[in-house]
């Protein structure tokens, strides 16, 4: 089974890490609401006050870790697995760490009313500690009626150990965290789960418990297998209940909490903190005295390495997270955020071993905890058979990399999951975005048919009538003139008149110049196709820094075909909405073909960042 | 500081393929060693003969098609459908059978479809059927056990006789060979006998057919570490050998005198072989539990249908054949129910 290696970490004392004299805050740390800073260049700020913040009400805002000067609000790479920068606070300590007013809720929990703590709950900006950072407000306040929380204390990854030192050194903390969920919930039972690799944690539980009774919880150890603590899968194991795919664990009457969140909740609730440190596993065979470290949000990994005795001689990758799921980093500049749970530092590996056929031996499907198929899944994600894979579930693969790292051919089978995951959305929203054009654009045709209908019946009862006229006063030349001129003078007025609208519309514009409809689009398609190579190109560009021994052909292979189907999507998008309507002002096909250049640029910027996306 | 990026996971076990299949290769020892034993130096030869073959062919196959040959040989399965076939054999069959068995195999069944993890069909079996329908009678010459000869051919009259089919003069060609008692039953029954009289014949020993049962349990010795080892999941051998007791044991108890006892038929042949080792190709099988169960009892069905009503004395090549052309449909139907679904 997966080796665990939590004994290096744990070999060091928890201790705190210094106070840094800058701190990188980013804005976007959790799933929600987009948050705008409140402070500004030049503002002093004190410990714990809030420095942004989104209206949203899923969100969760964010603190100063301590007290000092804003330096800058400005762009800086983040710790994400696209290496994108994003909007950062930079904090120039000064050294005095002084709290801001604190007003804890204190025992008064038990008489307030749920939404009072959710709202206290979110305004303290706690997020999901266990490395998706979802906020926890929101998390608590579920859709079903909850009998049961689970507090999850797996920590199943390799290397990882700050629940562990966190719930060995705050156990009490911890149960009196869980009196205020169950209350918030209003739920009569709590289940705590823990893998038997952690004895002293399990202890210090047992003791907490004894200390302070509380016949709801029941503390459950689980044997040590990845990746028992992935949600759904921890509330199958302990409760037995099967979340529907798609579904929310409040489908079966179930919340589920991260134990760092659980102790998060009770210091915001009995000390007033809001959510400004965390503990951080340093691990990994590159790095000398591995330890947790209590750390600042927006304190530089390097400061942590320093702390934990600089990296050793040979390093590999900088990982953060666990070796399982976690994603790579390129450099040590970067902050820790709320969802940082492990900086792993591995050694230099020899080399990968080659990726060979897959002989579906069917290792992958004995360890999938998704009761998946890899192997089928390989197959349609390297065809591009979609459906099949949508059949066969992909979208229920939550990229835990069992069947990766138990794969004799050593195939990267998650690259290529989350690859054909991301075409299919992709893919997906292009259809749905064309489906609407192609409604709106029939609409306007329809409407347009309907006014040259109408326009034509006017003209032709007028020239009746007109006619009619004529022949009655045909004796009376100078009138019959005059009335001809008259009429004549009224056509072209309501003509203009109804053109008039038209002419406002961007709609009209091309056609003044007929000509101009073939190279438009033609141009659109070509620029959809380079966009899409040079989106493919870059791709393949890094897909061979990931796998320096993987074959070049494939990822050329990927490109061209990305390209190729870019440009024929383009242009069949083109010709449809030149063919419906051949007589039209080229306007739709113009648009049409600049809409598929632009969805190929959207896309090839989404890709890009969900590429780098690491499963949260 | 740079660090190299990959993608999660960034840790890998040290499972590979090539160890998978050297592990059936050594899981075939025991029953290779019983076979030398009882049948002579010719099933080392042949052996030898095929995975020379073997080696050269998928060497050449892959440098042809442009593909890097190292990994091609060390993932062995070039040798482990070498040894399937050259195991199947007869072990006094000239030495061209295996050479152009194991080209079938590794040129048409396994490249021509796109090499390892894309042939259809078992390369071993596809190697087998092209010889047993090329040459029947190469392939139906079989030794009689060796506690049956006056005379055993030592190792280099055997390789003589293999390369040049001269045998050493005080021996003949009838007198090292002998029905096998599955090709012998077939004969007589059609001839009108009954079970009752055939059971007292040369080639019949205390369970099946004389000899096979020891190269049998050596086999099954091999499947079972091979079980114990994860190499393979029970699912095939138990589905395989229990419906072939099934439907073996149901025509024995309608009519026992024209119906071979249920045991006769596990270990006569290459059942345990094909139950352990042929059956249980991952390319060629069903991939998912429910998948393989109905894959390896179909041809437990369809190894008895060939048996009692077929032309072929053992139907294992064409019943593993037929399944795997069956195991996509199977797969197809058979999906297992998801997380949360």
């Amino acid at each position: 089974m997966l080796p665990d290696h939590k004994a290096l970490s744990k070999q060091h004392p928890l201790k705190k890490a210094a106070l840094p004299p800058q701190l990188v805050i980013p804005l976007q740390q959790q799933a929600g609401g987009v948050n705008t800073p409140l402070v500004e260049v030049g503002d002093t700020v004190l410990k714990g006050q809030k420095i942004a913040d989104s209206k949203n009400p899923v969100g969760a805002p964010i603190h100063a870790p301590s007290s000092g000067k804003i330096v800058a609000i400005d762009e800086r790479t983040i710790p994400h697995p696209s290496g994108l920068p994003a909007a950062c606070i930079t904090l120039a300590t000064d050294g005095k760490d002084t709290w801001a007013d604190r007003a804890p809720i204190g025992n008064r929990y038990s008489e307030l009313p749920a939404e009072t703590l959710r709202q206290a709950i979110r305004e303290g900006g706690i997020v999901g500690l266990g490395g998706a950072a979802f906020p926890t407000a929101t998390k608590l306040t579920p859709t079903h009626p909850i009998d049961t929380l689970i507090i999850n204390a797996i920590e199943c990854e390799p290397y990882i150990t700050c629940d562990d030192i966190l719930t060995q050194h705050f156990a009490n903390e911890i149960i009196r965290g869980i009196d205020i969920l169950l209350r918030l919930l209003g739920a009569p039972h709590c289940i705590i789960g823990i893998e038997d690799n952690k004895p002293d944690a399990i202890t210090s539980l047992q003791h907490a418990l004894k200390a302070k009774p509380d016949d709801r919880i029941k503390l459950t150890v689980v044997p040590t297998r990845y990746p028992s603590g992935s949600e759904k899968q921890l509330i199958k194991l302990l409760t037995g209940r099967e979340v529907p795919s798609g579904g929310l664990p409040a489908n079966v009457g179930v919340v589920c909490q991260n134990i760092g969140t659980v102790y998060a909740i009770h210091q915001l609730v009995m000390q007033g903190n809001p959510l400004i440190s965390r503990l951080v596993t340093i691990t990994g065979e590159g790095v000398r005295n591995p330890a947790n470290l209590e750390v600042l949000i927006g304190t530089p990994i390097h400061q942590l390495i320093e702390a934990c005795g600089g990296y050793q001689e040979n390093t590999g990758q900088l990982i953060m997270g666990g070796p399982m799921m976690g994603f790579t980093l390129e450099h040590d500049q970067l902050p820790i955020v709320k969802a940082s749970n492990c900086i792993l530092v591995t050694p230099k590996t020899p080399e990968i071993k080659q990726e060979i056929p897959c002989i579906r031996c069917g290792a992958c499907e004995a360890v999938c905890p998704a009761q998946l198929q890899p192997q089928q899944l390989l197959w349609y994600s390297r065809s591009g058979e979609h459906e099949k894979a949508k059949k066969h579930n992909l979208f229920d693969c939550i990229e835990c990399g069992c069947c990766d790292y138990v794969c004799p051919s050593h195939i990267p089978l998650v690259q290529h999951y989350r690859y054909t995951k991301s075409e299919i959305k992709t893919r997906e929203q292009e259809m749905a975005a064309a489906e609407i054009a192609k409604q709106r654009f029939e609409s306007k045709t329809k409407r347009e048919e309907a006014l040259a209908q109408e326009k034509e019946d006017r003209l032709a009862k007028k020239r009746q009538q007109l006619e009619k006229k004529t022949k009655e006063q045909h004796t009376d030349g100078g009138t019959k003139q005059d009335a001809i001129q008259a009429a004549l003078a009224r056509v072209k007025k309501k003509k203009d008149a109804q053109d008039a609208p038209k002419v406002t519309e961007p709609a009209s514009e091309p056609a003044t110049n007929p000509t101009d409809d073939t190279p438009t689009p033609q141009t659109a398609a070509e620029r959809a196709a380079a966009a899409a190579k040079r989106r493919a190109e870059k791709k393949a560009q890094q897909s061979p820094a990931t796998n320096p021994t993987d074959d070049a052909p494939a990822p050329k292979t990927a490109a061209e075909r990305a390209a190729a189907a870019a440009k024929r999507r383009a242009e069949k998008k083109a010709q449809q909405s030149a063919s419906t309507n051949p007589t039209d002002d080229a306007l739709a096909p113009k648009t049409a073909a600049e809409r598929a250049a632009a969805a190929a640029k959207r896309r090839a910027e989404k890709r890009q960042s969900s590429a780098h996306r690491g499963p949260s | 500081m740079h660090f190299q990026s990959a993608m999660s996971p960034h840790t890998r076990s040290a499972a590979h393929t090539g160890t998978l299949m050297k592990n059936v290769l050594y899981a075939l020892v025991p029953g290779v060693l019983i076979s030398t034993e009882l049948f002579g130096w010719g099933v080392l030869i042949n052996l030898a003969i095929a995975c020379v073959t073997a080696i050269v062919a998928e060497a050449v196959v892959m440098k042809l098609r442009r593909r890097p040959v190292a990994p091609a040989l060390l993932d062995y399965s070039a040798l482990v459908t070498a040894c399937l076939l050259a195991l199947s054999l007869p072990p006094i069959a000239p030495w061209w059978i295996p050479v152009i068995g194991v080209l079938s195999a590794i040129l048409v069944a396994k490249h021509l479809y796109g090499g390892l993890g894309h042939n259809p069909f078992n390369p071993a079996m596809v190697g087998y059927v092209v010889l047993l329908i090329s040459f029947p009678r190469e392939l139906s010459q079989w030794p009689a056990p060796g506690d049956m000869l006056t005379h055993t051919l030592s190792v280099t009259e055997t390789v003589r006789f293999l390369f040049t089919g001269i045998l050493p003069e005080t021996v003949r060609l009838d007198g090292i060979t002998m029905a096998t008692a599955l090709d012998y039953t077939k004969t007589q029954l059609r001839l009108g006998d009954d079970l009752a009289t055939l059971a007292s014949h040369d080639s019949y020993g205390w369970l099946g057919a004389r000899g096979w049962e020891w190269v049998s349990l050596g086999y099954l010795l091999g499947g079972l570490w091979l079980l114990y080892k994860r190499v393979i999941s029970w699912h095939i051998p138990v589905a395989f050998l229990g419906s072939l007791l099934l439907v073996a044991s149901l025509f024995a108890l309608i009519d026992s005198t024209y119906f071979s006892p249920p045991l006769f038929h596990l270990a006569s042949g290459g059942v345990i072989l094909a139950a352990f080792f042929i059956a249980t190709d991952p390319v060629t099988a069903s991939t998912s539990p429910v998948g393989r169960l109905i894959y390896a009892a179909g041809i437990g069905v369809l190894v008895y249908v060939i048996r009692a009503w077929g032309g072929y004395p053992d139907g294992i090549a064409f019943a593993v054949l037929i399944m795997n052309l069956a195991a996509p449909t199977i797969d197809h139907f058979y999906q297992p129910r998801t997380f949360g679904h």
